[in-house]
């Protein structure tokens, strides 16, 4: 198979890697597998998203039907995040980018094939099985320059809708001091419990880490958690067994995507608030 | 070395007993909350899916220590 000759009495490992295995090499950058079916999931979206737009009419057909019912759906949910239907709508394609392409990613890893078909290799003296596609979301690289991209965009939607001072003071609040000359006259407490205000908000930093850590992981664990358990599922029983935990992952990547997506929306709407 | 198996076992063991009592909560709410009020049943089961998806999370963070570690 791949040219290199192997006892064919030793035992190919099948073992789900945390990492994702790197296919082949451009210069120095890894192809891994999962940047692979990322690739594969863009590649989808675009298409659709071109053959809708080529043919828009007033009176929909089948394919702008049914994403348009998709979108209406979507305006009522975030509608009740956000608020009103104005913010809603100018947060909704970046919110949306994020939905479709966590849902697609995570969909995709359950396509026979993936995960499957690949090529075995040696490595560190035995043989490991390395398969040609993997899920996108099932690395950690992945999901974490999502949830970065998410935290960051909701800094930069915080700094441009309450200006970079009010933006500021929600981290490290120093217009708590700055009020103590102001208002001690009415009020003794305050030369006490402002001080302590404009240190509190120093744990929202922390805060904003656990936001990216949480968000990752949370992709991350629940569809690698998935792989794992299809593959387990397969190997005690490979007919029949695996066919609800087929149905659970679709449905964990669905609210998955989901959960993503509205977290990163309700981040977006806190940073446009005052305080 | 030893007690890896066990370290794992204990990580995801012990990891899942707090999201376990969660879900089992917001489970438990939101069917008394349906039971009170059945017309809004659809509202109640998505922000139930929502509220799981978010106690589960604590659970996936065990199991990826369990996974990762060897």
């Amino acid at each position: 198979m791949t040219g290199t000759s192997h006892n064919i009495q030793q035992e190919i490992e099948h073992t789900h890697s945390l990492t994702a295995e790197p296919i082949f090499y451009i210069g120095n950058f890894a192809i891994t597998n999962s940047l692979l079916n990322s690739w594969l999931v863009v590649i989808i979206i675009i298409i659709i998203s071109l053959k809708i737009k080529r043919n828009i009419q007033i009176i929909p057909g089948k394919l702008q039907n049914f994403f348009e019912a998709i979108i209406e759906f979507f305006l009522e949910f975030f509608d009740s995040i956000t608020g009103s239907r104005e913010k809603s709508l100018k947060f909704f394609p970046f919110i949306f980018a994020f939905f479709l392409f966590i849902v697609l990613s995570n969909w995709m890893g359950l396509l026979p094939g993936v995960g499957s078909i690949g090529k075995v290799i040696e490595e560190n003296g035995h043989l490991v099985f390395v398969p040609f596609f993997r899920g996108g979301t099932a690395d950690l690289n992945s999901t974490l320059a999502l949830a970065i991209i998410g935290v960051v965009t909701s800094h930069i939607v915080g700094v441009a809708s309450i200006g970079i001072w009010n933006h500021l003071n929600k981290f490290i609040n120093i217009k708590a001091i700055l009020e103590i000359p102001r208002k001690i006259k009415e009020d003794k407490t305050v030369i006490m419990v402002n001080p302590i205000k404009a240190l509190a908000s120093l744990l929202e930093i922390i805060t904003e880490i656990a936001k990216v850590v949480s968000l990752s992981f949370r992709l991350f664990g629940n569809i690698f958690a998935g792989e794992v358990l299809l593959a387990s599922m397969a190997a005690i029983l490979a007919f029949g067994l695996p066919i609800p935990f087929m149905f659970l992952e679709v449905l964990v990547g669905f609210v998955q995507a989901l959960v993503f997506a509205l977290l990163v929306l309700s981040y977006l709407v806190m940073s446009t608030e005052k305080h | 070395m030893e007690g890896i198996a066990l370290a794992k076992a204990l990580a995801i063991g012990i990891g899942a007993i707090g999201p376990g009592i969660g879900v089992g909560f917001i489970g438990a709410k939101a069917l008394e909350a349906i039971g009170r009020n059945p017309e809004a049943s659809g509202k109640i089961l998505a922000t139930m899916i929502l509220a799981i998806a978010f106690a589960e999370a604590i659970a996936i963070y065990a199991l990826v220590i369990a996974f990762s570690i060897h």
